[in-house]
């Protein structure tokens, strides 16, 4: 690949209180590509995901995404960014309990500025393309935690995002639902063209990638990039 | 089902809120202070009876006995005289005494008569004369401090009172001889208003304090329903886990218990120190009555328990989890507005019926009536909290995430807001009743204290001294402007006429031109003018024709009573009065209203007409216009005047005059609401950010994917704002319902139908204040360390 | 795998040729091995010998790969035997890998890079499989998953062997 890449981080560090989390962790994603980012628990994984994704700002080192310093900009932009760039999808705990499931994949439009009626439209396309438009009326307590999780990548691809970040994205779920989530998550971002930033410690949905890095003591093994 | 099962899981309860981890022991900690804070208003209301009729016993206590009328001088006897005076606001009460024989009857709470000059103070008015802040006083009470009242002659422990041994008291100058003290005075009845405007603020304030205590004990819910879940886990069946939660509230509300118990001891203990309604009283005044003590202590753990049972009606708690009934069984209106109604049936008979004068009351019927109608709205509040937000529709973001959470669980937001419901309906009710009654207690004196600000009115030997003593008052510091007359009466001369049993008669007042023009609508005044006044009947002084049968211009008038009483000091002068011949060229003017607000008449008089020496035992009259620039320009006056004569009167004008006893029912309501909706707002707070903690790692996804601070503060603007402007509505429509029914009891009319307004913007500054001190816990929460794994 | 019963159970649908029975085999199980014709061969005369197969009919041309296999009664019985019967449980260790790692440890070398080399690798078949089970059907689907499920044992068994010989290399060290 010639050209480059869209989101870069290099020597990265972050401490929570005295514990070090990320310690010189350098990465980079091209555009539309799947990375799984694998390591033992509390190597920094997590961490790493939520500096590249601007919702933590790191103590140190730069990130790149698309020609802008990110830890440069302000929390404001920072926000605006990951509201109309990025796409997120959690392990669990992450879909608004009182909206319903339309409503919830139609949020991210709506803190864009779109009418409700719009992007209500667009939210009922993508809980489709999920296989879980049978969920639109339904408020997340009543439906199954691998609707929940489908649901959650409709929000995180609604608004057409160049990359997803997934931490642990099928963490609470079984092996088929799982498996489940991760194809049409992979499917469909590797048809809108996103990116995807896969946070797990799991081999086969790191299978599901293009290839993988792996964070040990805060720090990234990443051949291919950082040799 | 056992008692003994019962109290086993009560007890067990009970333990997990004690020894449950961080988070149960705050939970507790936050239910017992809720429950404490209620506790203590309730037993410091149960106390209030008590604390006014241990006021008035002591009142009665230290009042000279009159019953008995002394006529000679004994052995015991003495004269006394009550006087009061101002100082910077605070009235100042004192006893003067002269005994008559050689063994005075010591007054309550001294321990010896005092020698003569000399005076014993309460420790407050010590305290007062000692420090520099007294200085002014203590030139007005010129006796030399001899001792200490004790409590037995005080009403409070902050009384400002003096008993002195004065020589000058004399049987003309007296209020009464006497020979002991203590004297049961029927206690002085409040009017029904009154007692109608105590008895709803009381109901009022307690509904609030049992429904915040019902909020308190269900602080914490999501955490404990996670630890019931638990218990079922291991093996506790449903109506056992209910229990145990039941016994952890018992064991909040018990602690709460002791901590209103222990606030109350404090508070009893301060009750000296701060005058709350007027009233300051002693520590072993303030003693709840045992009745309601019981009822209180009583009713407070039982109401935890109830409540417990009652919140866990539509839950499942499940080994798993707590499933609330997904569909809640529909809130029915019904049994709501029978509350209501009921309440109102209850008050409804008593409509028109109750005399401005009258002082018995049924406050039985209106108390509950009250508490009905006033706990029917605060139930009606969930079903129309449910009831509006279900016809809402989705707005912007914030607004969506906000009516949808109301949506989801309507009656935890109506709950928290509940309380200020009814504080603001009883408030708002009150108010009313206060704006009608205010008008009826505030009379208007008719004083018009622009003209002059201190009244003083003193007796002189001759018409030379009242003059001497008005131009005291003109040297005294800080004064602007003497209205000054001289005054006494002139009489027919010759003989009483058949069927007059005394001579006609017309006040005469001696003063220059501009002191007289405050009498009268003078044309034009010179040094040497004499005028006639005329009231012409205004404000019931006598005909004109009264005046006129003695004064007339160029008649001569007595200036002493041709036909003294046999008893009257003047049937010992020699000789009939001196007469004057009123000019002829004396003018008929009309009366005008003086700075007290009198329409006077007789004859005015400027000094050159008539030497004021002839004038026989005149009264000086003085009317001072202050300085305003001078501090203290008042005090300096009523030091003159207690210099001149310590028994002369003297009178602050002002233009309106309130009944004490309304302001001090006023005060006790503002303080009263202001505690209660000060309560609730701490409720509804700690209820917001507990459920903001509950969220922790729903909001930090939220902030991940690019939400605003903005958008989640005014989402929980809205979750406060929603309910609480319903619950302001109801108040409004309910408060006036209630204060209009209840002024109707009373044929009283609405005075003013915007009495609503201030009540309701101390809501908005509660949801205003609600919010923005929920923020730095949001705004900590939206950081992304909530979506750390643990 | 028993051959012999895999072709039994192919039979039990109806009978087959020779040829077609090692295109479905191929097909389903075959996927890293393909049988030979003469394996078809030599287990069809073993059944046949034992009675569990018989031979239906013969194509022109000859040769084994044209009779016609059918099942017998016996040979059903004999499928739904092994069926039952459970597989011995076996410790599965990859012997190689055993071997490196603790190679590596006594040598003084870090199991990390081993492991990261040997992860790079198993998840490049991963990949693979996961890549071919999304296009397969259903039977693809099924053996993929069995290889995955191994191969992520196997990481699994690295990772926390390495983080357990870590530790404990840490420990002798100090």
């Amino acid at each position: 690949m010639s050209h480059a890449p869209l989101l870069k981080a290099t020597g990265l560090d972050k401490a929570y209180g005295p514990t070090p989390a990320l310690a010189g962790a350098s990465f980079a994603l091209r555009a539309g590509e799947v990375v799984a980012v694998m390591g033992p628990s509390g190597s920094g994984k997590s961490t790493l995901l939520h500096c590249l994704a601007g919702i933590v700002r790191p103590d140190a080192g730069t990130i790149t995404y698309d020609g802008r310093e990110l830890t440069a900009l302000s929390d404001t932009a920072r926000s605006s960014l990951r509201r109309t760039d990025f796409g997120f999808v959690f392990q669990f705990g992450q879909l608004v309990p009182e909206l319903t499931c339309v409503e919830n994949v139609a949020l991210p439009l709506r803190l864009n500025g779109e009418k409700r009626k719009a992007a209500e439209a667009r939210a009922v396309e993508w809980l489709a393309r999920l296989e879980v438009d049978d969920t639109a009326a339904k408020r997340p307590g009543e439906i199954s935690g691998g609707q929940g999780q489908r649901v959650a990548v409709a929000r995180a691809l609604v608004t057409a995002p160049r990359v997803i970040f997934a931490d642990e994205p099928t963490g609470a779920l079984d092996s088929l639902n799982g498996e489940r989530v991760m194809r049409l998550l992979t499917d469909a971002s590797r048809d809108t063209g996103a990116a995807v930033v896969l946070v797990t410690h799991e081999a086969r949905v790191a299978a599901y990638s293009d290839r993988e890095i792996v964070v040990r003591d805060g720090a990234v093994r990443d051949a291919e990039w950082v040799a | 089902m056992t008692l003994r099962t019962w109290v086993r899981d009560l007890a067990l309860g009970a333990r997990f809120a004690v020894t449950g981890g961080r988070t149960g022991r705050l939970r507790t900690l936050l239910t017992a202070t809720g429950v404490g804070l209620g506790v203590t208003l309730l037993l410091l209301a149960a106390a209030l009876p008590n604390m006014l009729f241990q006021r008035e016993v002591r009142e009665s206590l230290r009042a000279v006995d009159g019953s008995e009328s002394i006529d000679s001088p004994r052995p015991d006897s003495f004269l006394h005289l009550g006087r009061a005076t101002d100082y910077r606001g605070d009235v100042v009460s004192g006893l003067l005494l002269r005994p008559e024989g050689d063994r005075p009857t010591v007054p309550p709470g001294a321990k010896a008569f005092p020698a003569r000059g000399e005076m014993l103070v309460s420790p407050a008015l010590r305290e007062l004369l000692d420090s520099p802040d007294g200085d002014l006083l203590a030139k007005r009470l010129p006796y030399k401090v001899a001792g200490t009242i004790g409590e037995a002659g005080l009403i409070g422990p902050a009384e400002l009172r003096y008993v002195a041994h004065v020589g000058f008291l004399t049987t003309d100058n007296f209020d009464g001889r006497g020979v002991r003290y203590g004297w049961s005075v029927p206690e002085e009845p409040m009017n029904a208003f009154l007692i109608l405007l105590v008895l709803v603020a009381s109901v009022v304030l307690l509904v609030p304090v049992l429904v915040f205590i019902a909020t308190a004990v269900r602080f914490g819910g999501e955490q404990r329903d996670r630890r019931l879940a638990a218990l079922r886990l291991v093996g506790a069946d449903t109506a056992m886990t209910r229990r145990i939660a039941a016994g952890e509230s018992l064991a909040g509300a018990l602690l709460g218990l002791l901590v209103g118990l222990g606030l109350f001891a404090v508070a009893r203990e301060f009750a000296g120190t701060f005058t709350i309604w007027d009233v300051n009283a002693y520590p072993s005044d303030v003693v709840p009555m045992p009745a309601l003590a019981v009822l209180v202590l009583v009713t407070v753990p039982v109401a935890s328990v109830v409540v417990s049972l009652f919140a866990l009606r539509g839950v499942v708690i499940e080994p798993l989890g707590v499933v609330r009934t997904s569909t809640p069984r529909r809130r029915r209106v019904w049994w709501r507005l029978l509350l209501t109604a009921a309440g109102v049936a209850l008050l409804a008979p008593v409509i028109g019926g109750i005399e401005l004068s009258q002082t018995g009351i049924d406050s039985t019927q209106i108390g509950v009536g009250v508490a009905l109608a006033l706990v029917g709205l605060t139930t009606l509040l969930p079903w129309l909290v449910e009831a509006v937000v279900k016809r809402l529709h989705a707005g912007p973001v914030a607004w969506q995430l906000a009516v949808r959470r109301l949506q989801l669980s309507s009656g935890t937001a109506a709950r928290a807001v509940s309380g200020i419901v009814v504080a603001a309906t009883g408030a708002i009710a009150l108010q009313m009743l206060f704006q009608a009654m205010e008008s009826d207690f505030t009379q208007g004196t008719g004083a018009d204290s622009s003209r002059a600000q201190i009244a003083i009115g003193t007796h002189a030997k001759d018409g030379d001294e009242a003059r001497a003593m008005i131009g005291r008052f003109e040297r005294t510091e800080g004064v602007g402007d003497v209205i000054g007359v001289v005054s006494s009466s002139v009489w027919r001369p010759g003989p009483l006429k058949k069927g007059e049993e005394f001579a006609p008669m017309a006040p005469i007042r001696v003063g220059d031109c501009a002191s007289l023009a405050e009498f009268a609508t003078l044309p034009s005044c010179r040094e040497g003018d004499v005028f006639v006044l005329l009231t012409h009947g205004a404000q019931g002084a006598p005909p004109d024709s009264w005046v006129t049968r003695t004064a007339r211009p160029g008649v001569t008038v007595a200036l002493g009573d041709p036909h003294p009483h046999p008893d009257a000091p003047e049937s010992r002068r020699k000789g009939p009065p001196p007469e004057w011949r009123i000019p002829a060229g004396a003018r008929f003017v009309d009366s005008r209203p003086d700075p007290t607000g009198m329409y006077e008449y007789g004859v005015l008089a400027t000094p050159s007409a008539i030497g004021a020496a002839r004038l026989d035992t005149p009264d000086a009259t003085a009317m001072v216009r202050l300085d305003p620039a001078v501090p203290d320009a008042a005090e300096h006056v009523r030091n003159t005047a207690a210099d001149i004569d310590p028994t002369a009167w003297v009178r602050t004008l002002e233009d309106t005059q309130q009944d004490a006893q309304f302001s001090s029912v006023r005060t006790g309501i503002l303080v009263g609401s202001t505690l209660t909706m000060l309560l609730v707002a701490a409720s509804l707070l700690v209820t917001t950010l507990e459920q903001l903690r509950d969220r922790k790692r729903l909001l930090s996804s939220l902030v991940a994917f690019g939400t605003r601070r903005s958008t989640l503060s005014w989402s929980v603007l809205w979750q406060t704002a929603v309910p609480m402007l319903l619950g302001l509505g109801l108040a409004v429509l309910g408060g006036l319902g209630l204060g209009f029914v209840l002024l109707s009891m009373t044929a009283q009319r609405v005075r003013d139908w915007w009495v609503f307004l201030p009540v309701t913007g101390i809501g908005l500054a509660l949801i205003a204040a609600v919010t923005l001190l929920s923020m730095p816990l949001l705004w900590r929460l939206m950081r992304a360390d909530g979506l750390r794994t643990e | 795998m028993s051959i012999g019963h895999t072709l039994l159970g192919l039979l039990e649908s109806g009978p087959r040729h020779g040829y077609d029975l090692k295109r479905a085999f191929d097909e389903k199980f075959g996927h890293d091995r393909p049988l030979h014709y003469g394996q078809v061969y030599s287990t069809m005369s073993r059944l046949l010998k034992n009675g569990l197969v018989v031979v239906d009919g013969i194509e022109a041309g000859g040769g084994p790969e044209r009779k016609r296999y059918a099942i017998t009664d016996a040979g059903i019985t004999d499928v739904a035997q092994w069926l039952a019967t459970p597989e011995k449980p076996e410790p599965y260790l990859q012997s190689t890998l055993y071997t490196k790692v603790v190679l590596a440890l006594l040598t003084g070398r870090g199991a990390a890079d081993l492991l990261d080399t040997q992860r790079a690798e198993h998840l490049r078949l991963m990949r693979e499989l996961t890549r071919r089970k999304k296009d397969g059907d259903l039977a693809d689907q099924l053996i993929c998953d069995h290889a995955l499920f191994h191969l992520e044992a196997d990481l699994r068994w690295l990772e926390l062997t390495a983080a357990r010989l870590d530790r404990l290399a840490e420990e002798i060290r100090r």
